[in-house]
């Protein structure tokens, strides 16, 4: 059952995955964290060799980590530079030739160096606000699972509250707050999406915390933060890990929109910046197919990337889910 | 009972605190709000003035109290930039956003059921090697991209749809019934509705598929195909109808976030609904229907995410014996 994992949608967790939540159905039985993780790690090497989903998502991801490390050599021009012909005319709207791969812009600037740059402001933006997401919703999901009572209530009806905002009105909002920049785009992202591993991670660690391990554990006379740290979080970070590769996707969703709605940084290449471009200065109407598209379909591979990475994940790792 | 009353009670706390946060933050806001206000020829006094008459001469408590006092009498304040009450300017821009989303969901989940439903059935075909990584590229697409694509091709290239908003220039209505059920806001719809239809059937199909999927596995199942049953006949008439279930619960919800996500989609195609309101509104720092606008699309969401609830509560017999225990 994949739908707790799959992209939902950000706000829309509610009762329909509820029932469905995914349960491990081979826990390790280690007591200590250093199998557990060993194990963990090996399950990562083993899963692409098993799905097609993980392999190709893992390809797609090393393509665009590559393209970001690297971007400084492979793009021609300045991202932002304006370019002007031998004549001092404005090299603007150009179709693609062999100067400029994917033509240039209205203002000018060359569309291909500006797709190459605006991979590292995604893979930026995507793994800093999934890393946020994720750590939060782990640690919230822990604590909330293991210790139970009025800590779970007040966790889980803060989860509720986060869930009650309208996410994306919420974040243009913060970013016009607090200025246009990344980081605040990423706060907004890390402030609101926790709640949906937060659920998941704390179903699991209440069921875990019943095992005979956890209880070997505590009989050693293991203090209830050992417990929680050493004993029980290693078994939740494939989870974890699962939803990091699917919020990767909705942060950089996200941030183009925001970007594109006009409250993103105006100095900062990326591909909502370069749609909003597009959109503003009628490329439309031009029928420019060389300047909108491409950034597009940027957006798709690496959101889709991370779709089909946590679906492979989920067909190996835990059998009972597979759809 | 006592459970929909605790999930209400849950729903308007929620609500409150929304509105909280949001009135100090706006009101923490750079800018001067009066800026949509003031030029050159505004004397000192003239400002004094206009600062009186919005109230902001008065402590931050003292505006809290009778913001939360006139937004329980529904009176949301009045829009600097439109010089007209929240509540109006919001309320007519809510039916062209209700419009939308239902009918983008509307298509969306009739669609995303039936095609969940037909994978399901030919589980392991080159039809499913295709269906299901197209409908999560879907699901990966951008929204506003989605519609920049559409526009650029439908309307600018081919012709076939007007570019933006919701009628035609220069028409007029004798009310708000007439101007909808025009074949000339039908026109306008089109674009925006398959736009939302196309990012929105992800969710439905794939929820569908895989409840199809177990539920095939289930002994009924077996028991109908003992039977000597169909397989068209079990395919639609048992286990699609038990599959549908969590998929209704996914509509409800759907609304509720398809508002707040439909802000892209108003925006491209300059639908006058409530998102683009919203972002106009916070681009021209008009805080009182910036907040407005805010509001009632939580308002939507909170009351999506409690019908969600209950229908949930309602149709499956195991959660409310949960809930009652």
């Amino acid at each position: 059952m994949p739908q707790a994992i799959e992209p939902m949608g950000p706000a829309s967790t509610g009762r329909a995955s509820a029932a469905l939540l995914p349960h491990l159905t081979t826990v390790p039985r280690r007591t200590g964290p250093l199998p557990a993780l060993a194990l963990a790690g090996k399950a990562f090497w083993r899963v692409p060799r098993e799905s097609h989903y993980a392999k190709v998502g893992l390809v797609i991801y090393l393509i665009f980590a590559l393209t970001a490390i690297f971007a400084d050599q492979l793009v021609n021009y300045e991202p932002l530079e304006i370019l002007f012909a031998d004549n001092y005319q404005l090299r603007r709207n150009l179709p693609p030739t062999a100067d400029h791969w994917l033509g240039t812009s209205y203002s000018g600037r060359d569309i291909y160096s500006q797709l190459v740059m605006g991979t590292r402001s995604a893979l930026a933006v995507g793994l800093t606000a999934a890393i946020c997401v994720v750590a939060i919703g782990t640690l919230v999901g822990l604590i909330a699972g293991y210790f139970g009572g009025w800590i779970d209530n007040l966790l889980m009806r803060l989860a509720d509250i986060a869930l009650g905002i309208p996410f994306l009105p919420f974040v243009i909002v913060l970013a016009s707050f607090m200025g246009a920049a990344q980081s605040n785009v990423v706060l907004g992202i890390a402030l609101l999406l926790w709640p949906n591993s937060a659920r998941v991670i704390r179903s699991q660690v209440m069921s875990l915390r019943e095992r005979a391990f956890i209880e070997a554990a505590r009989v050693t006379g293991a203090g209830k933060w050992r417990i929680l740290f050493v004993h029980i979080a290693p078994n939740v970070l494939a989870l974890s890990f699962l939803y990091t590769s699917v919020a990767v996707g909705w942060a950089i969703l996200t941030e183009a929109s925001v970007s594109f709605l006009g409250f993103g940084p105006s100095d900062t290449v990326s591909w909502g910046y370069m749609l909003q471009d597009a959109y503003a200065s009628q490329a439309l109407g031009r029928g420019q197919y060389n300047w909108f598209i491409p950034p597009g379909l940027c957006i798709v591979f690496v959101v889709m990337a991370g779709f089909f990475i946590s679906r492979g994940y989920e067909e190996v790792l835990f059998p009972k889910l597979k759809g | 009972m006592k459970y929909v009353m605790s999930r209400l009670l849950y729903a308007i706390l929620v609500l409150w605190i929304v509105g909280t946060i949001l009135f100090f933050m706006f009101r923490l806001m750079p800018g001067s709000p009066l800026a949509a206000f003031i030029d050159q020829t505004t004397t000192l006094e003239q400002q004094q003035a206009l600062i009186a008459r919005f109230g902001l001469d008065k402590s931050l408590f003292q505006q809290y109290t009778i913001f939360l006092q006139n937004a329980l009498q529904g009176d949301l304040g009045q829009s600097f930039f439109h010089r007209r009450p929240v509540t109006e300017v919001v309320m007519e821009a809510l039916p062209n956003t209700v419009i939308l989303t239902l009918s983008g969901l509307v298509v969306a989940y009739i669609f995303g059921v039936l095609a969940g439903a037909y994978l399901a059935w030919r589980r392991g075909s080159a039809v499913e090697g295709i269906g299901i990584p197209l409908a999560l590229a879907t699901r990966a697409a951008p929204e506003f991209w989605l519609g920049m694509v559409m526009l650029a091709f439908f309307s600018f290239h081919l012709g076939w749809f007007p570019a933006g908003g919701a009628n035609s220039v220069g028409l007029e209505y004798d009310n708000e019934w007439r101007r909808i059920f025009t074949v000339d806001y039908l026109h306008h719809l089109i674009l925006p509705v398959l736009t939302l239809a196309i990012y929105l059937q992800g969710l439905p199909l794939l929820l569908m598929r895989s409840n199809m999927i177990e539920i095939l596995q289930e002994e009924f199942i077996t028991m109908s195909k003992m039977k000597g049953l169909g397989s068209r006949t079990i395919v639609l008439n048992h286990a699609a109808r038990n599959a549908m279930l969590p998929v209704a619960t996914a509509f409800a919800l759907g609304i509720g976030s398809a508002i707040g996500g439909n802000v892209v989609v108003e925006t491209i195609f300059s639908w006058p609904g409530i998102g683009r309101l919203l972002v106009n509104a916070v681009s021209a720092s008009d805080y009182p229907l910036a907040q407005g606008a805010f509001m009632i699309i939580t308002a939507v969401l909170v009351a999506m995410n409690f019908v969600a609830d209950m229908t949930y509560h309602l149709l499956d017999p195991r959660i409310r014996h949960a809930a009652s225990n």
